[in-house]
């Protein structure tokens, strides 16, 4: 099955990346965005068939490696 | 002092820390290859500056996960030091040995420049040999150096006398103009509170002869003799 995980940085952590892209959508005329947020996304092919186990399992890979939980936080699908 | 350097793909100031450990302990450190299974016995270990494993992910998150970082975190939980400088410092809070993390610069540009420290506290192994409130120059020479710990965490940093070193002007001010990446309360470098972990971002390793400049640097290392031998 499929894992989705998108990693987005912590409210109150400041994105200068997200601001630059703000910064940059307003010079190309998009007007009207308030914010811009930018983070990752990452697709993991997994054999486990079982989709509570597959969570848990990308849950740990979350914790351990694929966000740093300090300034991140992560959201998981499964497929 | 004995010590080892650890060497990770895409380490790029191995070499200057090899050299600088040699010049002043007059013993070459160790030299550890990443895929290394052991760490003989040393006073400190080293994780130099670089780019290790291309700063995929995140900087410093492959190496802090890389089999060899365990033998750094048992040695440090022994009580051994340990210093990170620039990506050594990021993989340090990677693995949690020290909080936080470092973040993209505020001005999403790679900084390299000389940069004013003032030492914030000069009870540690690693800051003995400078005077507290002493103004030196290091060299800067990144693009993820954004220090960053939350209120909380930030808060403990401070009341412990936890900040070794903070961006300041030529002056001693902590001024936003100083701080060259946008790091909370303008910290260029931290210890743990156990004193046996330093993480910083400037790079000491590059001023301790005059060829390179000036030796600023010189104390940094100086004080890790002081307190180990």
């Amino acid at each position: 099955m499929k894992a989705r995980v998108h990693i987005t940085l912590k409210n109150g952590v400041l994105d200068p990346q997200g601001k630059a892209i703000q910064h940059a959508l307003s010079a190309l005329g998009f007007d009207g965005v308030d914010d811009v947020r930018q983070g990752k996304y990452i697709e993991l092919d997994l054999q486990e068939t079982n989709p509570a186990k597959a969570e848990a399992a990308v849950e740990e890979m979350c914790k351990k490696l694929l966000s740093n939980t300090v300034i991140e936080n992560y959201t998981i699908e499964i497929e | 002092m004995k010590t080892a350097v650890i060497v990770f793909p895409a380490s790029n100031c191995d070499r200057d820390m090899i050299v600088a450990l040699e010049k002043i302990t007059g013993h070459k450190p160790h030299i550890i290859w990443h895929q290394d299974e052991e760490i003989p016995p040393v006073d400190l270990i080293a994780l130099p500056g670089g780019f290790s494993f291309g700063d995929y992910l995140r900087c410093g998150a492959m190496a802090a996960r890389s089999p060899v970082t365990k033998k750094v975190i048992e040695h440090a939980d022994r009580g051994g030091n340990v210093i990170g400088i620039c990506n050594g410092f990021q993989i340090l809070t990677e693995t949690g040995l020290l909080p936080g993390a470092l973040m993209r610069n505020e001005s999403l540009k790679f900084v390299c420049k000389d940069a004013a420290l003032r030492v914030e506290n000069s009870d540690t192994p690693f800051t003995n040999a400078y005077s507290e409130g002493q103004v030196i120059t290091v060299p800067v020479a990144h693009h993820d150096g954004n220090y960053f710990a939350d209120d909380e965490t930030l808060k403990a940093i401070e009341g412990e006398g936890r900040v070794a070193f903070r961006y300041v002007d030529d002056a001693g001010q902590m001024t936003k103009a100083s701080n060259p990446n946008g790091s909370r309360n303008n910290i260029a470098g931290i210890i743990n509170r156990r004193k046996n972990i330093l993480g910083m971002m400037p790079h000491p390793e590059r001023l301790i002869d005059d060829v390179q400049g000036g030796t600023d640097g010189l104390g940094f290392f100086q004080s890790m003799i002081n307190a180990i031998n």
